[in-house]
């Protein structure tokens, strides 16, 4: 997990804030805690927090955006709105709001990119397009080092790629 | 359907065990999935969310667990019936918040538990006492693949399962169990474990889930980052970790005999008195004393009482569970007082805590 400020440093800090029944939390590498005098719980103020916080986040994302208030064509949902509620209005805001996205993602898992459970259904696509790109790479680098013979070979298993109707017959 | 004839009883919930189940309660894994094209339960106006209902509804309920479920929307449940299940923790409370738009399916065995349109379109949950996080991941991942071929998710392949709230992004999933940490508690160790529970990115919370006490020494455990990481590194993690509280606690409990004996006794002792003798309890305080006396029957103080008895009254005296069992409405003060005449007469053959145990039982 990043620190929330900088953005940089593995956060060891902690913070939960509750604020009208809200629950706010914030997490800071030890730098930025020491800076913002979080190590020491007696001088941290709310105000403090409020801008550290999650609510800071949404807000980040409302100007990167340049000031313009964007919103989904799909479902009219606007960088206010999840600025108010820190959730998103349809699957297509992730999309729309992608780049204002990315920094709050980063501060909150593990990593950006998903390497779970993929349906079935796009299992498969997501395969061919991964082989697709292995192949096309294959038959450059026959090509350039002159090796005909294996560039036929990987251009065959192109064209059987592009047709799916000739794959299982070959299986 | 009637609710409460479908319900497992009390008594017979207790009797369900599990690897570990003296310090682990119960394990969950939820995952989050929502449908394409469609704006998510908190933005969807009213009649959205009623026609995802009626396309996710069906799916769900035509799934070979799902058989003989029990299904319904959230408008056909009375407040008593949705804080009911909240209690059992069928329910998160933001679902039982919920009315036209919203469903749940819940199996037979109280093993699968569906939210439509809590926070995500749906919320799917397998249930198993004990600890059992992996076969709780593995019967729920085969529970969405059987689903996933009757709806069409939202999904991205950089971003995995589209959520309403970003900490949900990816992967969905909420690897949880709720523990009894009475040990912990007593010899102030809690705050640490928390503490370096939370380091490893994972959240400590309250009985009824997030913002609530620990009532009763209840902790959950669960997991807060779902994008970047396997389901199954997630699951295995967090069984690392609560097999680590579980060896804690137990460590907590045996110095706390060895070096602090009759603080032990003087806690439980009093717990027993209070519950045994009072004729006006409140719901916390009832849970906080049937802590302790659980951790007394743990301890073999008292030796002729079955764990079960303590978990069952754990149930049975929540305030929905006790207005059920009274046609009338009560009041607060009512609920403390028919409370406490319940307990008393629970424990009315049970003896004092016997403080010279004859050997712990494991």
């Amino acid at each position: 997990m990043q620190c929330s400020v900088c953005k940089e440093k593995p956060a060891t800090v902690f913070l939960t804030h509750i604020e009208n029944d809200k629950m706010h939390k914030v997490n800071l590498c030890e730098d930025c805690a020491k800076k913002k005098g979080v190590d020491n719980p007696t001088t941290f103020s709310l105000a403090d927090a409020d801008l550290l916080l999650g609510l800071g986040a949404a807000q980040e994302v409302v100007q990167t955006a340049g000031g313009v208030d964007l919103k989904c064509p799909r479902c009219g949902f606007s960088q206010a709105d999840f600025k108010k509620s820190g959730r998103l209005g349809c699957p297509d805001c992730y999309q729309v709001f992608a780049e204002g996205l990315a920094g709050l993602l980063k501060t909150m898992h593990k990593g950006t990119r998903h390497t779970g459970k993929t349906p079935e259904a796009l299992r498969s696509s997501r395969d061919a397009a991964e082989r697709l790109k292995l192949l096309n790479k294959k038959l450059a680098k026959a090509i350039e080092s002159e090796d005909f013979e294996q560039a036929a070979k990987v251009r065959d298993e192109l064209k059987a790629l592009a047709s799916p109707a000739a794959e299982p017959a070959k299986k | 359907m009637d609710l409460y004839e479908f319900l497992i009883t009390p008594a017979e919930a207790t009797r369900l065990h599990g690897p570990h189940d003296r310090i682990v309660m119960s394990s969950r894994v939820r995952l989050a999935r929502n449908l394409k094209g469609a704006a998510f339960p908190g933005w969807a106006k009213k009649p959205e969310r009623i026609k995802i209902m009626e396309t996710i509804r069906p799916a769900v309920e035509s799934l070979p667990e799902m058989k003989d479920a029990f299904s319904e929307v959230m408008d056909n449940l009375g407040a008593l019936e949705k804080q009911i299940l909240v209690e059992r923790h069928l329910i998160s409370r933001e679902h039982a918040a919920k009315s036209s738009g919203s469903g749940l399916v819940l199996n037979r065995e109280e093993t699968f538990c569906v939210m439509i349109n809590e926070e995500d379109h749906l919320r799917m949950q397998a249930l198993r006492p004990g600890l059992q996080l992996r076969e709780a991941w593995s019967a729920i991942d085969k529970f969405d693949s059987a689903l996933e071929k009757k709806l069409d998710y939202a999904f991205n392949n950089d971003l995995g399962y589209l959520t309403a709230c970003p900490t949900n992004l990816g992967t969905g999933i909420r690897v949880s169990a709720m523990l009894h940490l009475p040990g912990l508690v007593l010899a102030e160790q809690i705050n640490p474990i928390i503490q370096s529970v939370n380091k490893l990115g994972l959240a400590v919370r309250g009985l009824y889930g997030e913002g609530t006490e620990a009532l009763g020494n209840v902790f959950q455990v669960s997991n807060q980052m779902t994008l970047g990481e396997t389901e199954t590194t997630i699951v295995e993690r967090l069984d690392k970790v609560l097999l680590q509280i579980i060896e804690h606690e137990e460590n907590a409990r045996q110095t706390l005999l060895e070096k602090k004996p009759k603080v032990v006794f003087n806690h439980i002792g009093r717990a027993y008195g209070i519950l045994a003798n009072a004729h006006s309890i409140s719901s916390k305080e009832t849970m906080n004393l049937l802590s302790l006396m659980r951790l007394g029957v743990d301890l073999g103080l008292f030796p002729e009482v079955n764990r079960s008895l303590v978990d069952e009254l754990f149930i049975v005296t929540q305030p929905a569970h006790l207005q059920k069992q009274f046609s009338d409405k009560l009041t607060a003060e009512e609920r403390d007082l028919l409370r406490s005449d319940m307990v008393r007469d629970r424990l009315k053959n049970v003896s004092r805590p016997n403080v010279k145990p004859p050997k712990p039982e494991n």
